[in-house]
């Protein structure tokens, strides 16, 4: 304070200094987020942000919404040989079989009754199919000469029904009817994903949760082979619509990829790193090359070391593993040697005035200090691993990364899409459980590294 | 002389406390080997399982496991003359997917600075809502880049804009933990300063706590932004966008196109360590002020 009084000219000097501090400050204050909004409206355009609003398929979207809660069953008339089939999803695995119908449908005597619920019914026969829809009226469709005579209540087409002389189409919101000459089409849609547990020829199919368990506990053997609990396990198991027992093996084989790559990268490291640390290494030049290898793993990264393993392993899980084993021995080959770099020298030559040789100096003096670092860097990584072998596995071909790339590239099976993801995000967090768990239970603290 | 007498002529109660420690020490012992015969039996069953359950064995793949390091190397080598023009045909696209990177590690971030300061104790403005951004965080955590891709590559068609959107969300839940941890020790004085003038919660925020954690949280932040370049070239392969598309467009095409595949591997591999050489010496003078 009394240089300013006392020296004019220093003052004016100190005034000058904040002063260019302070609009320095501003420039910064306002140049920085300048700048971000500048890039921002650069990416807009560099991505060609305006253009998704014309690309974007919110149809698809409207798709995987609809199957993510509930099923369409399909009612099928072949009009060439006049047979009707019931099938879920369409797909073969989900018709019903000769003699067995759900309760909305009917078929006697050539004439099959489709009840839609609120008052919507779809008959097919031998002359057409009819339509009736309540507060409009009948839509009626015959064939007649190769075309299509579609018979309306009074008044124009409205725009839910789409005809042509070779399509007609009906959208209401009870289900989707379309007629064409080679076939006639019924979906209804309903809540919840059917056949989750048992598929149609299983015999448990269809029997509430009470039937299921006095079935499963007191009731009569549905095969007198072997109990039913264990039959049902099997039908469970073994669902063609759904395959747990597969997705079961698929996820545990992520987590297996997760857990092989991480700890074996780990005890890759462990050793190698006391070469790779300045207080420990026995000469400069191992030290120099274990860095650049180190250096040199990371560099290449998952993606490339997981193309060329897949190239000499195969599709598979070991491959993944390898994937992030290689990957993560040059992470953690850099953090272990930090690490112990950073350690209390004091604690070794409390050790070394005992006459301890060096081995024994690293065992005792070194080792105790710093595995809760190492541990938990391990766990950590075993933990974000589980998510990388999701991404690894749907490149070299393993585990639930392949099964859900297989799903969506289908691009019909989004109830099973859904399911996959739900699992994915279970066991992810289940991994983070348990590595928080293991962390505390052996470091005695919580929180990341 | 005394020292010796009294450990050897100890009391009986010194050598109760002895024997105490001995069986104590014992049983740690047995505990850590038992952990350790059970960790190394679940990695050999490990390996076997997922050898038997890979379509080449590991024992086999090993020996070949440098005929495509070569087979590539041969015919970048015999194509050397052609490399430089491959560099400069896929900077665009490596361009783009460092763009993937950056944008979302700059949306993630910012919505992660949202997230954290309204999850963390004594700071949040919501109290009461500090359990609920919280499980919105781990939620967003959980969830891997992949399935959001290719979730949205079905709805908005392919380009950059889904592993953006992917690789963005995925980062406003890792990064809000962390910065949630860092402003959890911040000084709480600055901004008991700042209510008793009357600031309003987003002044508290940005002139009390964001001056003490910036270095920190940029320092995560650059740290996520090396992650992010990994996976927006991973995500680049299996989906869309970026250099890792071009990269699995040279691989379909095999034998002929390794040159282009030399060509990406050296752009990856040198932007990848350039920017982990970067990242690291900004966060050491961040964080440790040298």
């Amino acid at each position: 304070m009394s240089s300013i009084d006392t020296a004019p000219g220093a003052a004016s000097d100190l005034n000058l200094a904040v002063l260019k501090g302070f609009s320095r400050k501003q420039m910064v204050a306002f140049g920085v987020p300048a700048v971000i909004l500048l890039y921002l409206v650069y990416v807009f355009f560099a991505f060609d942000i305006p253009g998704i609003a014309s690309r974007a398929r919110l149809d698809n979207a409207a798709i995987l919404v609809s199957d993510f809660w509930s099923h369409k069953t399909h009612v099928t008339r072949d009009n060439r040989n006049n047979e009707v089939t019931v099938s879920i999803e369409g797909e073969n695995k989900g018709t019903y079989p000769e003699g067995m119908l759900p309760d909305w449908v009917t078929m006697a005597d050539g004439v099959t009754r489709i009840d839609l619920g609120k008052g919507h019914e779809v008959i097919f026969d031998a002359d057409g199919a009819r339509y009736m829809v309540p507060g409009y009226g009948l839509v009626d469709i015959s064939p007649q000469a190769g075309k299509l005579r579609l018979v309306l209540p009074d008044g124009g087409i409205p725009d839910w029904i789409n005809a042509s002389d070779t399509r007609v189409a009906v959208t209401t919101g009870q289900g989707r009817f379309s007629y064409t000459r080679n076939r006639t089409e019924v979906f209804k849609y309903q809540a919840g994903w059917e056949l989750f547990f048992f598929t149609l020829d299983s015999p448990f199919y269809g029997k509430s949760f009470g039937e299921l368990v006095q079935l499963a506990t007191v009731g009569e053997r549905v095969d007198t082979n072997r109990s039913n609990i264990s039959a049902m396990a099997n039908d469970f198991w073994n669902n063609a619509m759904w395959r747990h027992g597969d997705v079961a093996w698929a996820l545990f084989e992520t987590v297996l990829m997760a857990f092989l790559g991480t700890m074996g990268a780990a005890m890759i490291a462990l050793p190698l790193a006391f070469f790779a640390a300045t207080n420990f290494s026995p000469s400069r030049p191992i030290l120099f090359t274990l860095r650049r290898l180190f250096d040199f793993l990371r560099g290449v990264d998952g993606l490339i070391w997981t193309i060329i393993l897949s190239r000499a392993f195969g599709p598979g899980p070991m491959t993944g593993a390898l994937a992030i084993l290689l990957t993560d021995t040059g992470t953690f080959g850099k953090t272990f040697s930090e690490a112990l770099e950073n350690i209390d020298n004091k604690q070794v030559e409390g050790v070394q005035s005992t006459g301890a040789s060096r081995i024994q100096q690293a065992r005792f003096g070194v080792i105790p200090q710093v595995t809760p670092v190492f541990l938990s860097q391990v766990l950590y990584y075993f933990e974000s691993n589980t998510r990388s072998a999701t991404v690894i596995g749907a490149i070299v071909g393993g585990g639930i990364g392949l099964l859900l790339t297989q799903a969506i590239s289908t691009q019909k099976d989004w109830e099973e899409v859904s399911y996959y993801i739900i699992l994915i995000i279970l066991m992810v967090m289940a991994m983070d459980t348990l590595s928080g768990w293991l962390r505390s239970r052996l470091i005695g603290r919580t929180g990341h590294p | 002389m005394s020292d010796s007498t009294m450990f050897h002529g100890g009391t009986a109660e010194s050598n109760a406390i002895r024997d105490n420690y001995l069986a104590l020490a014992r049983r740690k012992q047995m505990y850590s080997g038992i952990l350790m015969v059970i960790f190394i039996a679940m990695m050999v069953s490990g390996f076997r399982l997922a050898d038997s359950r890979n379509a080449g064995g590991f024992w086999n793949g090993i020996s070949q496991i440098f005929e495509f390091p070569s087979e590539v190397l041969a015919e970048g080598i015999a194509k050397a003359a052609l490399i430089p023009a491959l560099l400069a045909k896929f900077l665009p696209s490596l361009i783009e997917t460092l763009n993937i990177a950056a944008v979302s590690t700059l949306i993630g971030a910012i919505l992660a600075v949202l997230l954290a300061l309204l999850s963390t104790r004594g700071l949040a403005r919501w109290p009461r809502l500090i359990p609920v951004f919280r499980r919105m965080m781990d939620g967003m955590r959980a969830i891997p880049e992949i399935v959001i891709a290719l979730v949205l590559i079905f709805i908005l068609g392919g380009g950059p804009v889904p592993a953006m959107i992917a690789i963005a969300f995925h980062t406003t839940g890792a990064l809000g933990k962390l910065f949630s941890e860092v402003a959890e020790n911040a000084d709480l004085k600055p901004v008991e300063g700042l209510s008793s003038v009357g600031a309003s919660w987003i002044q508290k925020m940005w002139l009390g706590v964001i001056p003490q954690v910036a270095p920190n949280w940029l320092s995560y932040a650059l740290l996520r932004f090396e992650i992010n370049i990994r996976a927006s070239a991973i995500l680049g392969f299996v989906g869309s966008g970026g250099i890792g598309y071009d990269l699995r467009i040279a691989m379909q095409w095999g034998q002929g196109r390794y040159d282009e595949v030399v060509a990406i591997f050296i752009l990856l591999f040198v932007t990848i360590v350039f920017f982990d050489q970067l990242s690291s010496h900004y966060r050491n003078r961040m964080v440790k002020g040298h």
